[in-house]
């Protein structure tokens, strides 16, 4: 028996409906033991209703799903026994200490107490919320908070683990931290379910992903497939004298071939790419025209631009709620 | 690809008892909370006593009719003593909604423990919470002066029957709480309903002074029926029509409460 050719997940037609809105409308996903699955998507798409489906919280009105060879319905119980959820929602007391919080959870598995202090040490250690430990939860920074979600779910060693949104408003040194933790535990055999709306992060962790769409499954395949489907990279260029633009401008346009867009508020030269091979020709020619830049990258489709691209319209009909999402 | 099942830890496999070890963890968490919770403490120790120290000293002279604070305590403390924890029933429905709207809900259900175990937690915690109460308020009293004069058994049989009629009667609020969208709803409802009931009662003054509908309120409300009762049993009076008539209001509203909360509840876990 190998882990390699094991389904942890999997799931067939799920359908969720609220009244007259449907949440997810016919779902396919399969998740192999000890990889990364990232569900991509704007808010509203169904990555949460299928994450609550298969974390056993809501039972789909049709199409069924097994985590670790169990039925997420009939066999609820087992299915809460090896997993850990974390989230926006499955959220840690906010009015005890993040030590007392891991403890409980700890006694609730069934462990001594002693094992369950030890346990709840040995994570805020892990997590470098040591000093924080024994603060009220409700004072905790967005990062902290975050990290103690993620400790909660893992006081039961969970081998399979659902991460719902786990980055969303955290500073970029602590989404590093965040992704950190993911990946060590991947590497000890963990299968991880990630929905977010940052490509980034999708690209960062997950092994495969699939995008969400009105609960619809829009895309899936590898992070570079669907990259290579969503077409086209940005090249941008800042130079430190916004009054050298025209000329970044004009050698830009030269190397790439198209005319790119100048934004004069912000000093910016942005061009759309189909790969790299223009950036060592911008390098050159701003070096000979001794073009100082701050800034020189090839930066990857958003996740608006993907969307675009799959799905053939903007995420348009919730534009609100991804930058809400994306603020908080 | 196969699929095969992955074992679940020994420790969660079969413990007969788990739900109750998790009950008494959950029934622990709600008490910390309290302790841990400025809010939440100052509603259980101090507003007994600014209650009791407030209405014998403003009120004492006039109603007990030149007697002074002295002779109103006897009659006031065990009206207060119902009021105080008919009060902090609500905290319990509150409670409830607020660990649904933010999510410790989700988390104890993602946990392969007993579905019944975080209300038994809720109900059994909030009990703690009562008798605090009880205890603050009491002693308050006898600090200033109050004493079973009916002796210490039948004293004690009070508090114990004012705890089982406020478990009875938090069934309304976990039904509540687990059915309306908000806290704050809770907590609107709530007053609508606790300041009739225990200001249109024997509380603070007889309700023969009162005017005609709200003696006819009184007569169909558990809390006189229930205050007379304390009174008779700390001190002294009929003790039997009280009794019976409280013992009625406890069983009916559980019969009626503890199912409709339970339904709320599997609805929504």
């Amino acid at each position: 028996m190998t882990t390699s050719n094991q389904v942890a997940i999997e799931a067939v037609g799920l359908v969720k409906k609220y009244g007259t809105t449907t949440a997810l409308a016919g779902v396919d996903l399969s998740v192999p033991t000890g990889t990364v699955l990232g569900v991509l998507g704007p808010n509203g798409a169904g990555k949460t209703t299928a994450v609550r489906i298969l974390g056993t919280l809501l039972r789909p009105d049709a199409g069924h799903a097994t985590v670790g060879g169990y039925d997420v319905v009939r066999e609820a119980a087992k299915v809460r026994g090896i997993i850990g959820l974390t989230g926006q929602y499955a959220s840690v007391d906010e009015d005890m200490s993040g030590r007392r919080n891991l403890v409980m959870i700890g006694r609730l598995l069934g462990m001594s107490r002693a094992d369950s202090r030890s346990r709840a040490e040995q994570l805020l250690e892990r997590f470098e919320l040591i000093d924080a430990g024994d603060r009220i939860a409700k004072g905790y920074s967005g990062g902290m908070r975050r990290r103690l979600d993620l400790a909660a779910s893992l006081v039961g060693n969970p081998r399979i683990l659902y991460l719902d949104e786990p980055t969303t408003g955290l500073d970029p040194h602590a989404r590093n931290g965040v992704w950190e933790t993911i990946r060590d535990l991947v590497l000890d055999g963990t299968t991880v379910l990630l929905t977010t709306q940052y490509l980034e992060e999708a690209d960062a962790l997950a092994d495969s992903l699939m995008v969400f769409d009105k609960g619809h499954v829009v895309a899936s395949g590898r992070p570079a497939e669907l990259k290579a489907q969503a077409g086209k990279q940005t090249l941008d260029v800042r130079p430190s004298e916004p009054a050298h633009l025209e000329r970044v401008a004009a050698i830009v346009a030269e190397a790439v071939g198209v005319r790119p867009s100048v934004d004069v508020v912000n000093a910016l030269v942005s061009a759309p790419v189909t790969d790299g091979t223009a950036l060592p020709v911008v390098v050159r020619r701003l070096d000979e025209a001794g073009i100082a830049v701050t800034e020189l990258a090839l930066r990857l489709p958003s996740l608006d631009e993907v969307f675009l691209a799959l799905t053939g319209h903007a995420a348009e009909e919730r534009p609100a709620d991804i930058l809400e999402g994306a603020s908080r | 690809m196969t699929t095969a099942t992955i074992e679940t830890a020994p420790a969660q496999r079969s413990r007969p008892f788990a739900w109750v070890q998790q009950s008494l963890t959950l029934a622990w968490r709600n008490i910390v909370r309290i302790r841990q919770n400025p809010e939440a403490l100052a509603d259980v120790t101090f507003q007994p006593i600014i209650f009791l120290v407030l209405f014998l000293f403003v009120f004492g002279g006039a109603i007990a009719q030149g007697g002074g604070w002295r002779d109103y305590l006897p009659f006031l403390l065990p009206g207060l003593l119902v009021q105080t924890v008919v009060f902090s029933t609500m905290g319990t429905g509150v409670g409830l909604n607020d660990d649904f709207a933010k999510g410790v809900f989700d988390r104890f259900r993602s946990l392969p423990i007993a579905r019944i175990s975080p209300l038994i937690g809720a109900v059994l915690g909030d009990a703690v919470r009562y008798t605090l109460s009880i205890v603050i308020l009491m002693a308050t009293g006898f600090a200033l002066g109050f004493r079973f004069d009916n002796g210490l058994g039948y004293g004690l049989l009070g508090l114990v029957i004012v705890l089982g009629f406020a478990l009875a009667m938090c069934w309304i609020w976990v039904w509540l709480g687990l059915t309306m969208k908000t806290a704050q709803g809770v907590q609107g409802i709530a007053f609508l309903v606790m300041f009739p009931l225990t200001f249109g009662s024997n509380i603070f003054a007889p309700t023969s002074t009162m005017p005609g509908f709200l003696q006819a309120f009184a007569k169909v409300s558990p809390i006189p029926y229930l205050v007379d009762l304390e009174r008779a049993l700390m001190g002294g009076g009929p003790i039997q029509k009280p009794l019976l008539v409280t013992l009625a209001w406890m069983i009916g509203l559980v019969a009626v409460f503890a199912p409709l909360a339970i339904r709320a509840y599997r609805r929504r876990t």
